[in-house]
């Protein structure tokens, strides 16, 4: 049985709110199982010729974590050495993992022209340079950073769903969403409901993050946690299990507006999520630290972190992401100095 | 017409019950006027292997008892010694006390166990530590009993030496196996009984009585015994029971026996391991980038 | 439905690869000789022989050590009885304190130097000689510096007095580290000190001395001869030591028991072990499976309360094992001082041997082996991470003490099972329990025969918190309060 994700037709979309966790698998049965009349079970259609069939977990029974073990393991990957041709080539990867990003009340068209011409061209003076794998927008600049960046693979990321505190009706979350993808956005940003996941209400955040799924149609849908906003890691944990089942490709940390915003210590959660998901159900998914991710080191040590949990074949913009603004300057002045052996003034690189 | 007296027939105590000696041998016991007092049992190498038996066999249970209830079993065996302190006495007279020696003697050994009984849910205080490691571990040593120790008690005395030489290791929440005094066993059997009828639980004491120049290699070299408290003088016994130690890594501890008469936490200590525990502490604070 | 198929292994091994990044030996500086720390000075060996201490990364020779005989032993120990009885003993503790501080401060100032180097002797990568054995022998003068001159509220009631002159014979797997567990808690005490490090590794012990020299420490307190298992048995024989402390094999230290079954000699042993490491359905298993990683293949498996023998529970062993095997191809075996270097060299040609002796022994059993897939050095002394699966209690390889790189794992269903195995081993040194029910925790820690539990976290060390073993793995304790006791009487 195949059948091409575009060609899909999402029922109209039911809110249902249930207070017993753990009876997600039953209660979506009637709206998810358009495919598969398999009971407790959801099928995924996340390529156009495979489709694979598994059962939605109890979410309150995802794997705990230790928070001393997990800083221990990060202590450890900050460990690494990353020198000569192994941190020229991991500074590149950095580069080209970044979603460049304005999300400011104060954006205008010409501000987004402006950054997405550097992420077109982030230091011309280097040759062998990379693009950023994407900028990072408010709906209402979709179109302007759509056409400024014709004719290049960079990618346009929006912002959704009543970004970045989520606090709005299903309804609006998920007119900001089509809004975003008419516009022209090939990726989402959306931001979970944290007060329902705090609440328990794992139901409602499923749907919500199921819902805004369909209304992407075929952009890939990150779902931002405010893991800032959390508290805990087992929190984290738990949400990057739900959010994965209910179809998101990729899962973010931060909005970057809450401190504290990305860290080692909840990127590798996650990562360890992805990695669990990916032996249960054999799909691959994204990963994006974003917020406080500002120096190059920084940036090779969670790349350290990826290589390591789950290894090379997420090496690539299509599976990790740094949601950064002044990141790629910090790369630069890293890359340049490499070449010449000479450390660098922020005077001498492009500030957009 | 002299009524016929009944003489006590003096047994062994293992695993809370009193068998004769598995090998049937014995030897007599005189008094003063050389009139035989009993046949005492001549423990073998087989009494103490079954005694180890039903050492172990009670410690699991022995060494999780709260120190409170091992506190109130100790402070029974008080009660019961007081209960019988004239036997005690006459029987210490028997063999060579005189009574004010002999009265001091019960006394004190009333006194000691009754300490002892204080100390179960104490020593523990006074030996444990919360250590504050540099990394975010919780991190505490308390001490813990160290298994099932075998003792060979003092040789001059009857009652005070082995009462001494049992409390601390039984406060401990060991168990153990001892060897009376050769010279003057009876009060170690009428002690059993004392032990036998204070909730003490079968095993937990264990009274052989015969020669340490017999047993003291047994008791020093059997491969399921953790320590070995050694309470006389003879100093070839001491090297042997050492190098026979070594099979196991058993722990020894010598001691005079006016060493141990008048008590000590630190005695308890001696018998017991420390075990120390790690476990993280998370580290979640408001405000601050808590992970 | 369509059955999912088995989602390839996640790929470790092409891609982005680290360069080199070996750290600087530029710095260090290494005698072509080593002569015997006695008395302050640095003086010949009585025979005039020498042996080799070599890189067991390169196998070339570092320096000649000297071999001390039963001559010089006895001039060591004459020297520690002369500082003993006019200077040391006499001391005020509140001196030295202060002493001992010192000596804890210039091992900080030259960490550094004492990482390579023992990196270099020992094998061990630098990431652990630089990030755990030499800052913690630091810490454990800094820490037992402070208790010299606060005896007395150590133990309630008592008055606590020095011993005399402390033997101490260390081992190679943590060379500095085991000579600071010796030597603070006993000049803290009052003791003076001869100490012998392992033949295979005794140059940091070597530069220890010339620290010890320069700080001004009053001549003969501490000496420090080296020499393989006759200089050591000299120094348990001599009748003028006072007490003997030794860390090594469960079989030296029952001869030393034997031998000095005659004395008054008080005696401290921290033996072998074969410690469990039991992993519940409901542990977090991440991190229980990087505690397996550090338990095991921290320092080449060279740690006598490695978590050797795993227990996993039944309903979670495939998902562990599978995620072990996975982490297992992210460690980076090859020279230790290469900062990224996870697994360094064996200590030594011989201690090789009797690694793939047991390796052999585990394939004869029947035992399913498993190596990651990692990159070898041509030279040197390797041996590659391993596993064995579906061992029982009845295999050599689960019962005898490897001290190497290989880890047994067997299944178990109920709590009460894993108890009886754990406990079923003539040693007690360690055990790991990972849960994340208190309460089972508190159980298991009470019930596992061991003087060290980690919950929740393996091979954690600190200079307050006590070590040693129970049963076959010695007696005394080292480390915070209770590691004092060893060293005085009362």
């Amino acid at each position: 049985m195949t059948q091409d994700r575009k060609k899909i037709v999402f029922h109209h979309y039911e809110s249902t709110s249930f207070s017993e966790p753990g009876n997600a698998n039953k209660l979506f049965f009637p709206f998810y199982c358009l495919n598969s009349l398999v009971r407790n079970s959801f099928t995924f259609a996340y390529s156009t010729n495979q489709m694979t069939t598994f059962k939605i977990p109890d979410f309150t029974k995802s794997p705990t974590i230790d928070q001393v073990g997990i800083e221990e393991r990060v202590a450890r990957f900050n460990t690494r050495s990353i020198k000569k041709e192994s941190k020229v080539k991991g500074l590149k990867l950095i580069l080209n993992m970044i979603d460049l990003t304005t999300l400011e009340g104060k954006d205008t068209e010409g501000k987004v022209k402006q950054m997405c011409y550097k992420a077109m061209h982030l230091h011309d003076i280097l040759p062998d340079l990379p693009t950023v794998a994407a900028v990072c927008v408010y709906p209402p600049m979709v179109r302007a950073a759509k056409q400024a960046l014709l004719n290049s693979k960079v990618k346009v990321a929006s912002v959704a769903t009543a970004f970045p505190s989520g606090q709005s009706t299903r309804q609006v979350k998920l007119l900001d969403t089509r809004y975003a993808v008419e516009e022209g956005a090939d990726e989402i940003d959306m931001v979970i409901s944290r007060g329902e996941y705090l609440k328990g209400n794992y139901n409602f955040v499923f749907d919500e993050i199921a819902a805004v799924k369909q209304a992407c149609g075929p952009a890939r849908l990150k779902v931002i946690f405010e893991t800032g906003e959390l508290s805990t890691l087992d929190n984290i944990r738990r949400i990057s299990d739900l959010a994965m089942y209910a179809g998101a490709d990729f899962i973010k940390t931060s909005t970057g507006k809450i401190s504290p915003a990305a860290t080692m210590p909840v990127t590798l959660v996650m990562l360890e999520a992805i990695r669990d998901f990916y032996f249960t159900t054999g799909k691959m998914i994204g990963m994006k630290p974003a917020g406080g991710i500002s120096t190059a080191k920084s940036g090779l040590q969670y790349l350290v972190m990826l290589r390591e949990t789950l290894g090379n074949d997420w090496l690539s913009n299509e599976w990790f992401r740094f949601g950064a603004s002044s990141l790629a300057n910090d790369v630069l002045m890293q890359l340049v100095k490499e070449k010449t052996g000479v450390y660098q003034s922020k005077d001498y690189f492009s500030a957009d | 017409m002299t009524r016929l007296d009944i003489l006590k027939t003096y047994k062994i105590y293992i695993g809370g019950q009193f068998p004769r000696t598995e090998s049937g041998r014995y030897y007599p016991l005189t008094g003063r006027n050389k009139e035989l007092l009993a046949n005492v049992c001549l423990s073998s190498r087989k009494d103490f292997r079954n005694a180890i038996v039903a050492a172990r066999t009670a410690f699991a249970g022995w060494s999780s008892r709260s120190g409170f209830n091992r506190g109130q079993i100790l402070y029974r065996i008080a009660e019961m010694l007081e209960g019988r302190k004239e036997q005690f006495i006459a029987e210490l007279m028997i063999q060579g006390s005189t009574p004010k020696a002999a009265s001091e003697e019960v006394s004190c050994s009333v006194d000691l166990l009754v300490y002892y009984a204080g100390w179960c849910d104490k020593y523990q205080a006074l030996f444990s530590s919360v250590n504050p490691v540099a990394s975010s571990h919780f991190n505490f040593s308390v001490p813990e009993a160290m298994g099932v120790v075998s003792i060979i008690s003092s040789e001059e005395s009857s009652l005070l030496g082995l009462v001494s030489s049992i409390a601390p290791v039984i406060t401990g929440g060991n168990t153990c196996v001892v060897l009376a005094s050769e010279s003057k066993p009876l009060c170690s059997v009428t002690f059993a009984e004392v032990l036998n009828s204070s909730d003490v639980p079968g095993g937990v004491v264990n009274i052989l009585t015969g020669k340490s120049s017999e047993l003291h290699q047994h008791f020093a070299s059997h491969m399921d015994v953790n320590a070995l408290n050694y309470h006389r003088e003879d100093k070839k016994e001491i090297t042997n029971i050492r190098e026979q130690a070594c099979l196991n890594v058993k722990r020894v501890f010598t001691h005079s026996a006016s060493d141990v008469t008048s008590g000590s936490p630190y005695l308890i200590l001696e018998n017991q391991e420390i075990k120390t525990t790690w476990h993280p502490v998370e580290q979640i604070g408001p405000g601050k980038a808590g992970y | 439905m369509k059955k999912n198929k088995t989602p390839k292994p996640l790929n470790f091994s092409t891609g982005w690869d680290y360069a080199p990044a070996p750290e600087s030996t530029d710095h260090i500086k290494l005698e072509k000789q080593y002569d015997l720390f006695i008395g302050g000075k640095f003086v010949k060996p009585s025979g005039g022989k020498y042996f080799d201490t070599i890189n067991p990364a390169t196998e070339k020779k570092l320096a000649s050590i000297a071999i001390a005989e039963t001559k010089d032993v006895d001039k060591a120990v004459q020297a520690a009885r002369k500082a003993y009885d006019t200077v040391w003993g006499k001391m005020p503790g509140a001196e030295r304190s202060k002493y001992i501080f010192r000596i804890a401060r210039m091992i900080q100032e030259r960490a550094r130097e004492f990482s390579v180097i023992e990196s270099m002797d020992g094998g061990k990568p630098i990431r652990e000689s630089r990030d755990i054995d030499i800052p913690l022998a630091a810490n454990h003068f800094f820490y037992y510096a402070g208790w010299a001159d606060k005896l007395n509220y150590a133990f309630p009631n008592r008055k606590p007095s020095s011993l005399g002159v402390a033997a101490q014979i260390i081992p190679w797997n943590f060379p500095l580290l085991m000579a600071a567990w010796k030597i603070a808690p006993a000049l803290a005490t009052g003791n003076t000190v001869v100490l012998k490090p392992a033949e295979t590794t005794p140059l940091t012990a070597l530069k220890l001395a010339e620290l010890i020299r320069d700080s001004g420490l009053p001549d003969g307190v501490v000496n420090i001869i080296t020499g393989a298992g006759n200089t050591g048995a000299a120094m348990v024989g001599h009748t003028g030591v006072d007490k003997i402390a030794f860390t090594g094999s469960t079989d030296v230290g029952k001869l030393i028991q034997k031998s000095i079954a005659g004395t008054n000699k008080k005696l401290t042993l921290e033996l072998g072990g074969k410690a469990a490491n039991i992993i519940f359905e409901d542990a977090p298993l991440d991190q229980a499976v990087e505690g397996i990683i550090n338990g095991i293949f921290f320092n080449q498996g060279h740690v006598c309360c490695a978590g050797s023998r795993l227990f996993i529970q039944e309903n979670v062993a495939d998902i562990v094992i599978r995620k072990l095997k996975q982490r297992m191809e992210t460690l980076i075996i090859g020279d230790p001082l290469d900062k990224n270097t996870d697994i360094g060299a064996i200590n030594s040609k011989e201690q090789l041997q009797t690694i793939l002796k047991y390796i052999q022994i585990g394939k004869n059993e029947g035992a399913d082996i498993y190596q990651s897939s990692c990159s070898m050095p041509a030279k040197g002394f390797f041996c590659k991470p391993t596993l064995f699966l579906n061992t029982s209690q009845s295999h050599r390889i689960v019962q005898e003490e490897i001290f190497g790189p290989v880890l047994t794992i067997q299944t178990f269903r109920t709590i009460e099972e894993v108890i009886e195995k754990a406990n079923n081993i003539p040693y007690g040194l360690s055990a790991g329990v990972w849960t994340d029910k208190g309460s089972k925790i508190f159980n298991l820690t009470s019930r596992l025969r061991a003087g060290v539990v980690w919950a929740n976290t393996y091979n954690k060390f600190d200079p307050t918190s006590p070590f040693g073993g129970y049963k076959e793995s010695g007696f005394g304790r080292e480390g915070g309060l209770h590691g004092l006791m060893p060293y005085l009487k009362f």
